[in-house]
């Protein structure tokens, strides 16, 4: 009825030679120049937010300087402010979160890819985007009523008994802290590391594999080193995600962390993250510099996911050009 | 198509009614303490005053300050009173002062988890600063075990567990422990959010609760009103008497009218560590704070219609909700100060 008018528009270089109005009136320029203001509107929230950070934290950035980053006392009383503890904290569990989830999360992926039945991988990823759906605060009550007292009675202990020489395991269990956090953000960021990365393995073409078995390799070799490195990039972008959301993580951090602003190279030790800082001081904060000095964590962890994040691509980049495979056919 | 134009005219004029009927509405921020008791007293006072609307959400007493300074609600709330600074950023934003009203009365309990121990311990004033202040580690130190004779303590760490997010309950904690401690007050001050000597930090006071009964040989501090409404045991705590009194509506109520005799015009007053014999010592107002000017008259008549309502008939909610009543004295004050809200 009334889509008889619509014409289909031609592909390749026809396109490019109409007018600017015949395009108008077809349609192409304002769907160019809609999405066009769709990509453009990230690059200005992006813009927006670190000036609002920076304009809002200018009090706390005067009077601190870059001893913001360098001492480690947080006293709103006295409002002496140092963000090196959350920092410290925040890089600790991210750290021990991916140490966690890497291999769990890639080895899962290749199962779910290479060796398992279609049929269980779909249904098995039917429940991974479920697990990554759940609310991060239902992650923080699983945290506090199952693995805390887990960590003080089983875990810790343990860990004390049979590494207790390494600094790392040492000081008293009291359930809650860093490696309970990083625990914690590993099972948070699981989900999403399988759930990428299988996608990725299993857009590997399948010449690639057929390639390696008809040269005589095994099912694992072709997997192993040909599948894996061929999705490297691939891989590489779902463990960066899990980073950023290991990073920024709040509600489930706070909860088993322990909110406590100390540096100790005790991994039992209670501790903090700028995230888990700024949700629960924020809404008391009455002093203006207390408020901004919130606002500078907000701009320092704004930094620290901005300099991970360019690390994240030079490494992609390093080793795509040594690797075998790049996604180019 | 008539019958349908003829039923839009009626929806539109219903609408209209009800427009007209809620035409007055007032919006409050600040303190969640006491948001349980304020949204009930709201909720009953727009059943008796139909065309009243008061809206009120609980960011937070900082946040309450903050957004009545800047003009954006028309009241505020707080567990702890403005101070000098906040009162002259108000005073010159807007060339009229702000006053306190307190409302209800809460309070702080000392709850514990020492395997073995199931009887009420009793706390002395050095004792919650000593543990407080990382000074008594072990529960079998001298300074607990005192006044808790024929109880047998058991030598282990104390693990000090406290609120990780800035709230009213730990402003009252700590002004509490600046009075009984002068360590305390030089080193750590009072507020929302204080930097804690030792300690975990658990959010909110069901994080904190949850966190002793997990933890042995953890002490903490939670909201008398949660631990009441969730059946849990907590200490006793000596006042300024010598009398250790265990923290109810009576015993807070107490606290109140010991310091009502010396209640400041402004009603900023502190009332932990409040003299009396049967007063619990670890006791606070929550305030609302009202403009003293409105240049809207209907506004200003209906706060202070509330605040009047709130003051008598609105006290008979309280202990349903476990929150403590504002002795007589309070209130006939309260009710004087009312007319300097013009």
């Amino acid at each position: 009825m009334a889509t008889t008018t619509t014409t289909v528009p031609s592909a390749g270089p026809v396109a490019g030679s109409r007018s600017f109005f015949s395009r108008l009136r077809e349609g192409d320029e304002i769907a160019r120049m809609i999405t066009f203001l769709f990509a453009a509107s990230v690059v200005l929230v992006t813009v927006l937010l670190v000036f609002e950070l920076w304009q809002g934290s200018a009090l706390s950035r005067h009077k601190f300087g870059f001893h913001f980053f360098r001492t480690s006392v947080w006293d709103p009383i006295f409002e002496q402010f140092g963000a090196l503890p959350f920092i410290y904290g925040t890089l600790v569990t991210a750290t021990v979160s991916l140490l966690i989830a890497v291999p769990l999360g890639i080895g899962a992926a290749i199962f779910l890819a290479e060796l398992a039945p279609a049929r269980v991988s779909d249904t098995l990823e039917f429940f991974i985007d479920l697990l990554a759906a759940v609310p991060s605060v239902i992650y923080g009550v699983l945290g506090i009523f199952i693995v805390v007292p887990l960590m003080r009675q089983y875990i810790q202990p343990a860990l004390k008994h049979s590494l207790g020489f390494l600094p790392l395991f040492q000081g008293p269990a009291y359930g809650v802290g860093f490696l309970t956090a990083g625990i914690v953000l590993a099972i948070m960021v699981i989900p999403y590391i399988i759930s990428v990365s299988r996608e990725v393995l299993l857009s590997v073409p399948r010449d690639q594999r057929e390639a390696a078995l008809s040269l005589g390799a095994t099912r694992w070799e072709s997997t192993w080193k040909v599948v894996v490195p061929f999705a490297r990039a691939g891989i590489f972008g779902s463990i960066f995600l899990a980073l950023a959301r290991a990073l920024g993580e709040t509600m489930a951090v706070t909860m088993v962390i322990g909110n406590t602003p100390v540096i100790s190279a005790s991994l039992f030790s209670p501790g903090y993250s700028i995230a888990a800082v700024i949700a629960n001081e924020f809404t008391e904060a009455t002093g203006d510099l207390h408020t901004q000095s919130l606002i500078e964590l907000g701009l320092v962890l704004f930094i620290l996911t901005f300099i991970l994040n360019g690390f994240a691509r030079l490494l992609i980049v390093a080793t795509s050009q040594r690797g075998s495979g790049t996604g180019h056919v | 198509m008539k019958r349908l134009a003829g039923f839009l005219l009626v929806v539109l004029a219903l609408a209209g009614v009800l427009w007209a009927d809620s035409a007055l509405s007032i919006t409050g921020a600040g303190a969640t303490f006491p948001y349980p008791m304020y949204s009930k007293w709201f909720d009953e006072y727009h059943k008796k005053n139909a065309n009243l609307e008061i809206n009120y959400q609980s960011i937070g007493s900082g946040g309450g300050i903050k957004q009545v300074t800047e003009g954006t609600v028309d009241f505020g709330a707080t567990d702890g009173p403005m101070n000098d600074d906040q009162l002259k950023a108000y005073q010159d934003k807007h060339g009229f002062g702000i006053l306190h009203f307190p409302t209800v009365l809460g309070a702080d309990v000392p709850a514990y988890n020492v395997p073995g121990v199931t009887a009420e311990l009793n706390f002395t004033q050095d004792a919650i600063a000593g543990i407080f202040l990382g000074k008594i580690t072990k529960w079998n130190d001298p300074a607990i075990s005192g006044p808790n004779k024929g109880l047998n303590l058991p030598a282990n760490d104390i693990v000090v567990v406290h609120r990780s997010e800035g709230s009213g309950t730990t402003y009252i904690w700590t002004d509490y422990l600046s009075k009984v401690s002068d360590e305390w007050k030089t080193k750590v001050g009072k507020g929302a959010s204080v930097n804690w000597p030792v300690g975990l930090g658990a959010k909110g006071n069901e994080s904190v609760a949850g966190t002793i009964k997990n933890t042995p040989n953890s002490f903490g501090y939670v909201e008398l009103i949660y631990a009441i409404q969730n059946n849990m045991p907590y200490g006793r705590v000596r006042n300024s008497s010598g009398a250790f009194v265990k923290a109810d509506l009576a015993s807070v109520t107490a606290a109140a009218a010991g310091a009502a005799k010396n209640m400041p015009d402004d009603f900023r007053v502190s009332i932990t560590d409040a003299p009396g014999k049967t007063a619990y010592p670890i006791s606070s107002f929550t305030w609302l704070l009202v403009p003293a000017k409105f240049s809207d008259a209907t506004k200003r008549d209906a706060i202070k219609g509330f605040v009047k309502w709130m003051l008598a008939d609105g006290q008979n909610y309280t202990e349903a909700l476990s929150y403590a009543k504002l002795p007589k004295e309070v209130v006939a004050k309260e009710l004087k100060a009312l007319n300097n809200v013009q």
